[in-house]
């Protein structure tokens, strides 16, 4: 793997491991400390494999009141403290260092309680995220964020890294979608936020947290938003002769008063990518391509969807699909939501999360294009294109190191461009370790000062999940 | 008479701000000051107005955002929005009026300092859901950004969400950007009168539970309704639950029709034209019920089904009339002018049934008295006393606004 640069382990506390595991084990039920090292390795990486550091041991507790112990246990003794979910993060948010616990909320994923007058629902954040969903979906009702990964995904991690997902168009992200939290401080306090009112009196302490990346404390608890479904909801596809068309259609869409529930976008080899996965009717012609969600009744999606239609008439759509069945509309989804997995059946992928304003979209193509070509890389592009956020998956071969680190630095590029032309590095991934070092490219430093000693607040010491979001050279410098 | 700083750009204002700091002289904060009567009274030797950084720096309606400087008044953002059928979704209240105040003179950075949402915030969320990036200036003089122009963005901690609703005690915001959404081509009100209110709340849920997105939910008591709704349409004294449905005119008549066949158990149902519901609305984004006295005016948040039953409690101890709104999540409550507006009983109340409560319109003497922003639990009351030192260590934004010594 490429250099990642890493905080100077300590040694000290390294060298203590056994008896601190000692420790540990009385904390928490037995089965509840991995310590061996085939059990370790499952959390010695995330989703951003290209990165992996074996940690000291890692921790699945059954409670809040265990989290709090661990975490008082780990303050008094220096130990570093990694926060984990599911390990989906693409951004290596959970990655562990060497002298580090990982603490995982996976054993708790219960639902506590679940009010449809108020329309929220309690949670232990260990649930995955479809699981919210899925435990109201018997009433009529869902949890909006959907990341692609919400079969895995926990709502620990959406939580930390405030995710959003390809309907957050109009239902909005985490941090729209959640009333109430209880979180675990370094020092062993537990502290409840917010509630199950709508809004919270006092400095927004949940918005705050919400997207803090693991850096605040342990969320043990959530009262999220819970919504009614819609009568009904289908997509259609549109293909176009060049993303600029397709860009120029969304803007049209959206400047005419529709806000569609989902617009995504995906150039031509992702057409192609995900076609030969799902079978779900993608047109192989078109250079770019967009999906299109509506809601409502029948006669409403059949209405919006005609005027869709006639909006994007002077942009000469090909292969126009409306979905007629619940079947083709599940292909057409499955397409896009797998395309991350069917990308990686062909190649290996660094996955981007940039935003850009949607106006740029013709031009930052264009420009990512060149990018690529200069490192000698394809590219395949997926677009959150409602909201901007452009998913590049930048290919290589992760076995030859040399490509491996030309892809980083492709992807650099990529997400200077997208802060150069007015967006943002992360969309809904996070930070991380992967983008800390061009958070520069984003703030002033006064900006990050502003951020860290927030970080200090929580945690003085910076044991909770440090390496992370802020470059390494001002690391705990306020 | 406190001296009045005018900054006219950034530069300025982050000057001003160090100044206060280098002299140790608290600032009072304001935009146009339409809000300066609510929080714990000020007794700063400054006060600094928002109100010469204006103009709108960034619009394109097909990216749904919009850029101003923090003192442009609302009232002309709400103007270039409706040039081209859009609007702030959230639609902030407008506290001017019931606070003697006037109507529309507010400034779009003093509603997201103050976190303002209207009717329609339990659909489409409030207005810190809407704020997308800023540029301010910290208690520490520095000017700092966060947040951006586009929709998704979790770039770095959430500053914006940290600041939105902070009362000008963290940082004084320079230029904010927000999420904005079209307008919708029609508007339908639904109306029942003389629901109590237990089942005023209920068929409100019930409402709310539909997937007909009801845009609005409120519940007023007849003393507040008379002054919301024609005579035509209520000949006697009675409470109004209305209920808001906003869509495509294709769409309306439909949802119009399934959303009263769904509540038809809760009793005969009114339903207001377009006309009728802008005008109701408008009633409601101006608390115009609340208008015309100085009695004690209480905003009480809480879970939406838990609305009636804490109102409940309060009317067996207290004298206190209450309209609802957000499905029974948010009551406006006005007492009688006793010595401490209810505040006591209140709180007692709200930290058994879940919640808080803000004292928002009463005199400086009982303000000066009265914990008026919600007292928080010792962990909360922790954090929040260091965000405080963290934006601004010397303490000379709004001091002791929100609560004492911070």
């Amino acid at each position: 793997m490429s250099g990642l640069a890493v905080l100077e382990p300590d040694q000290e506390v390294i060298s203590r491991r056994d008896q601190l595991i000692r420790g540990l084990r009385e904390l928490v039920p037995p089965e509840s400390v991995v310590a061996d090292e085939d059990g370790r390795r499952a959390f010695e990486t995330d989703a951003l494999t290209a990165y992996k550091q074996m940690p000291l041991a890692a921790v699945l507790p059954t409670t809040t009141e265990q989290i709090s112990r661990v975490l008082k246990f780990c303050k008094a003794n220096a130990i570093k403290v990694i926060a984990r979910g599911a390990g989906t993060s693409l951004c290596g948010g959970a990655l562990p260092s060497e002298d580090s616990i990982v603490l995982g909320v996976s054993k708790m994923n219960a639902v506590l309680d679940i009010n449809y007058e108020n329309r929220a629902a309690r949670v232990q954040t260990g649930i995955t995220n479809i699981e919210i969903s899925n435990a109201v979906s018997p009433n009529g009702f869902f949890y909006a964020p959907d990341p692609s990964s919400q079969l895995a995904c926990t709502l620990a991690g959406n939580l930390a890294m405030n995710s959003g997902g390809a309907h957050c168009l109009k239902y909005g992200v985490t941090t729209n979608n959640v009333l109430g939290l209880k979180i675990v401080l370094m020092d062993g306090e537990i502290i409840d936020i917010g509630g199950d009112e709508l809004d919270a009196s006092g400095y927004d302490l949940l918005g705050l947290i919400i997207g803090s990346e693991g850096q605040f404390g342990i969320i043990t608890e959530a009262t999220v938003r819970i919504l009614r479904s819609a009568e009904g909801a289908r997509p259609m596809l549109m293909g176009f002769s060049s993303s600029e068309a397709a860009g120029k259609c969304v803007s049209a869409i959206i400047g005419s008063g529709i806000i569609p529930v989902a617009i995504e976008f995906m150039d031509k080899p992702a057409i192609h990518v995900c076609e030969e996965f799902a079978k779900a009717g993608y047109p192989l012609d078109a250079e770019a391509l967009l999906i299109i969600e509506v809601e409502g009744s029948e006669e409403e999606i059949e209405d919006r969807l005609g005027a869709i239609q006639e909006i994007a008439k002077p942009y000469k759509p090909s292969g126009v699909k409306v979905s007629q069945s619940a079947a083709e509309s599940a292909a057409i989804w499955l397409g896009r939501k797998s395309a991350f997995g069917a990308v990686g059946r062909i190649s290996d992928y660094y996955c981007m999360d940039g935003v850009i304003p949607l106006g740029k979209l013709s031009e930052v193509l264009t420009e990512i294009s060149n990018i690529c070509e200069r490192h000698k890389l394809r590219v395949a592009n997926i677009f959150h294109a409602g909201d901007g956020n452009l998913h590049p998956l930048i290919l290589y071969h992760a076995n030859d190191h040399a490509e491996m680190e030309r892809a980083e630095l492709c992807g650099a590029e990529v997400l200077e461009l997208c802060v150069e032309v007015g967006g943002c590095l992360t969309g809904e991934h996070g930070v991380g370790v992967e983008k800390r070092e061009l958070m520069t490219k984003q703030f002033t430093q006064i900006d990050l000062e502003h951020q860290m000693r927030i970080k200090t607040i929580f945690d003085p010491e910076w044991l909770l999940n440090p390496a992370k979001v802020f470059p390494l050279n001002i690391h705990h410098t306020v | 008479m406190s001296d009045l700083i005018e900054p006219n750009d950034e530069d300025e204002l982050a000057e001003a701000i160090a100044q206060a700091v280098s002299s140790q002289v608290p600032v009072e904060i304001c935009g146009a000051g339409s809000k300066r009567d609510i929080g714990r009274p000020l007794q700063t030797a400054a006060r600094l107005t928002t109100e010469n950084l204006t103009g709108i720096t960034l619009y394109e309606p097909s990216e749904l955002v919009l850029s101003a400087r923090a003192g442009t008044p609302l009232s002309d953002i709400e103007d270039a929005l409706a040039a081209n059928n859009q609007e702030l979704a959230f639609e902030p209240v407008d506290l001017g009026p019931m606070l003697g105040q006037g109507a529309d003179l507010g400034t779009i950075g003093a509603v997201f300092a103050s976190n303002l949402s209207g009717s329609r915030r339990i659909q489409i969320g409030a207005a810190r859901d809407h704020f997308l990036g800023m540029r301010a200036v910290s208690g520490r003089g520095e000017v700092f950004k966060s947040g951006g122009r586009v929709m998704k963005n979790v770039t770095g901690y959430d500053l914006c969400r940290g600041v939105a609703g902070s009362w000008g005690t963290l940082a004084v915001m320079s230029e904010v950007t927000m999420k904005v959404l079209p307008k919708a081509q029609a508007t339908a009100t639904l109306i029942f009168l003389g629901l109590t209110d237990q089942v005023a709340v209920d068929a409100m849920c019930a409402a709310m539970g539909t997937p007909f997105e009801v845009s609005g939910a409120v519940h007023l008591h007849k003393d507040f309704a008379k002054q919301l709704v024609d005579s035509e349409i209520m000949r006697r004294p009675s409470s109004v639950t209305a209920l808001r449905l906003e869509n495509f005119k294709t769409s309306l008549d439909y949802r119009v029709g399934r959303l009263t066949d769904s509540l038809s158990a809760y009793g005969k149902i009114i339903e207001l034209d377009d006309a009728a519901s802008q005008d109701f609305w408008a009633g409601m984004r101006t608390l115009s019920f609340l208008e015309g006295s100085d009695n004690p005016v209480w905003r009480i948040s809480t879970a939406p089904g838990n609305g009636a039953k804490l109102v409940s409690a309060l009317a067996k101890r207290l004298d206190c009339r209450a309209s609802y709104d957000w499905s029974g999540g948010l009551i406006w409550l006005q007492t009688a002018p006793t010595s401490d507006a209810g505040a006591s009983e209140i709180r007692r109340v709200v930290a058994e049934i879940g919640g808080y409560a803000n004292l928002i319109r009463a005199d400086a003497g009982l303000r000066a008295t009265v914990d008026v922003f919600q007292p928080l639990s010792p962990g909360v009351a922790e954090l929040t006393v260091k965000l405080k030192e963290s934006f601004d260590p010397s303490g000379v934004l709004n001091p002791g606004r929100m609560y004492l010594g911070i």
